[in-house]
């Protein structure tokens, strides 16, 4: 028996992420919150963001998870860290697409630097949510914010 | 009885083939069981050749329909041993059956009143009395666990008082691997007065069952996690108190008579199958119970014990492991939940499935268990008949090879 083929998912990169997370623990300027569950494995994400004039200032999240969803929490606060609400939001769109098997943008795809290995799950179709999570929470908080900014 | 098990084994064409280059290894049993060819064959048989609707039709495929319908009630009344057809209701599931109970029974229900529950129950028989308690007022009570994590009985005779209407409870574990002391408690709960309901769906196919033996007031099984297809389920009900609630749903054939402002309800147990029913379900069903007759449950049992009593004391004895349940084999049935060191279970499992090894992680549909335990989620392995001990060594092999990829990758 041979595992050689999870070496495609747990890249070194990956396994950094996960062991060594960044951005890992509780925002005390946070202006925004939301705390996501998976409901299928029930893994919990509480992201916690600084919002200053449309652009993430900082963000950090704290929650329990398995290797995939916590180095994607982890890829995902390095590489959102100083863009507007609407470059992380089509960020969140890309990475989405590129986990699904969606057609993408490469230019998008470059914007995701780290995170962009993460790709390799499309290929472990059970995981997908694992590496989502953290993306659909950024993108949930976004969307909220945009929502009473319309109000 | 001398089973040939792996003549038993090749009865189901799913388990011969190749996953991920590896032979496949299925361990979900307590998901979902596979089906035999014979099962299979029923449902397309029933479609190809005596395909109507029941109990309408005056013609000559409905008459067929109907008597093969009617002939699997009274093939399960057997097979739990109830004391009449009436008392078998099909359903969808267990979840269904539950809910049935949960929304009719239920309905006596009054404010002050106590439904106990244990805090090893799946979703399925929770949040329905759950849900009661919170409409009704009532108070909702769990039952706890020993240190060794079986049931608690001392816990329980405190829990159920004169005060308790319902007792729900699960026959077996789908995390623990435990089969629950359930006479123990109809007699507990009959004294205050209580009804029992049993969530049978991991016993079912895995132990002889006699509702009469247990003496529950209801007990609820899926056919899906015994040989049967998905969208079939079984809810037995003491004819007394069935007779006595108020229908699940409304519609065709559980109608007497239908007038524009009233109407009045069948006999059982048609006042609670509203609609068409799952017919090819109740088919295979009916095949899936001549199947599991045929090796004989006490058989099932005594073999499923001796792949527990081989697998069981290996996964004890390694400190990698933390193993939940009672840390005893002869209290263990073919569920076993583990966790690998601090690995998540979800990239357990991910490895083992790369050696073509299929099991069960996450939180089970248990999270007040897992709560209880302070734990996020398990992986689970859990055994049918048809393993054999290849399944099991392929099993201990792969899970040899995700320590080492994790060991050396991770850790």
């Amino acid at each position: 028996m041979s595992l050689s083929k999870l070496n495609n998912l747990y890249r070194e990169v990956i396994l950094d992420h996960a062991n060594h997370p960044h951005h890992k623990g509780e925002l005390v300027t946070a202006t925004n919150q939301i705390t996501l569950n998976n409901p299928t494995c029930g893994d919990v994400i509480n992201l916690t963001m600084e919002l200053n004039n449309h652009r993430i200032q900082a963000i950090k999240f704290t929650g329990d998870g398995c290797t995939i969803s916590q180095a994607s929490a982890s890829m995902m606060a390095d590489v959102v860290t100083g863009k507007t609400m609407a470059e992380a939001l089509v960020m969140a769109k890309t990475f989405s697409d590129m986990v699904m098997g969606k057609k993408h943008d490469p230019v998008d795809l470059k914007v995701l630097k780290d995170a962009a290995i993460l790709a390799s799950v499309v290929s472990f179709p059970a995981r997908i949510k694992c590496a989502t999570l953290a993306w659909w929470a950024l993108q949930r908080a976004l969307l909220d914010e945009q929502d009473t900014r319309e109000d | 009885m001398d089973t040939d098990w792996e003549q038993v084994r090749s009865d189901f064409p799913v388990l011969q083939q190749v996953v991920n280059e590896e032979s496949l290894v299925y361990l979900d049993n307590a998901a979902t069981s596979q089906k035999p060819m014979t099962v299979l064959q029923s449902i397309n048989q029933f479609y190809l050749h005596d395909n109507a609707n029941v109990h309408r039709g005056i013609h000559t495929l409905a008459q067929r329909a109907t008597e093969q319908y009617e002939a699997v009630r009274d093939q399960v009344r057997q097979f739990i041993n109830a004391t009449t057809a009436n008392e078998i209701i099909f359903t969808k599931g267990t979840t269904d059956s539950l809910n049935l109970v949960a929304s009719t029974y239920g309905q006596f229900i009054q404010a002050g009143d106590e439904i106990i529950l244990t805090i090893m129950e799946h979703h399925s028989n929770l949040i329905a009395w759950q849900q009661l308690a919170l409409q009704k007022h009532a108070t909702l009570k769990y039952i706890n666990l020993t240190k060794e994590q079986d049931l608690d009985l001392k816990d329980a005779a405190q829990k159920i008082t004169d005060k308790t209407k319902i007792v729900a409870i699960a026959h077996a574990s789908n995390v623990l691997g435990v089969v629950n002391p359930i006479k123990t408690i109809t007699k507990l709960a009959h004294q205050h007065g209580a009804v029992v309901v049993c969530d049978g769906a991991q016993a079912v196919a895995h132990l002889p069952v006699d509702v009469q033996d247990l003496d529950v007031d209801f007990y609820a099984f899926s056919g899906h996690k015994m040989l049967a297809p998905t969208g079939i389920g079984v809810l037995y009900g003491k004819q007394a108190l069935l007779k006595k609630m108020p229908p699940y749903q409304y519609g065709g054939e559980m109608i007497s008579v239908v007038n524009q402002y009233d109407s009045t309800w069948a006999e059982l147990p048609y006042k609670f199958e509203a609609g068409t029913p799952n017919i090819a379900g109740v088919i295979g069903l009916g095949k899936a119970i001549d199947y599991l007759n045929h090796i004989e449950m006490t058989n099932i049992w005594r073999h499923e014990q001796e792949l527990v009593q081989y697998i069981f004391p290996k996964l004890l004895a390694d400190p990698t492991l933390t193993i939940y349940g009672p840390p005893s084999v002869t209290k263990h049935t073919g569920v076993i939940a583990f966790n690998l060191h601090s690995l998540h279970p979800h990239d357990v499992a991910t490895a083992l499935d790369q050696d073509g090894v299929a099991v069960r992680a996450g939180h089970h549909c248990a999270q007040p268990l897992m709560n209880a335990l302070d734990l996020k989620a398990t992986v689970r392995m859990s055994l049918s008949f048809y393993n054999n001990w290849a399944d099991l060594d392929n099993f201990l092999a792969a899970l040899k090879d995700t320590k080492e990829f994790f060991n050396h990758e991770l850790i």
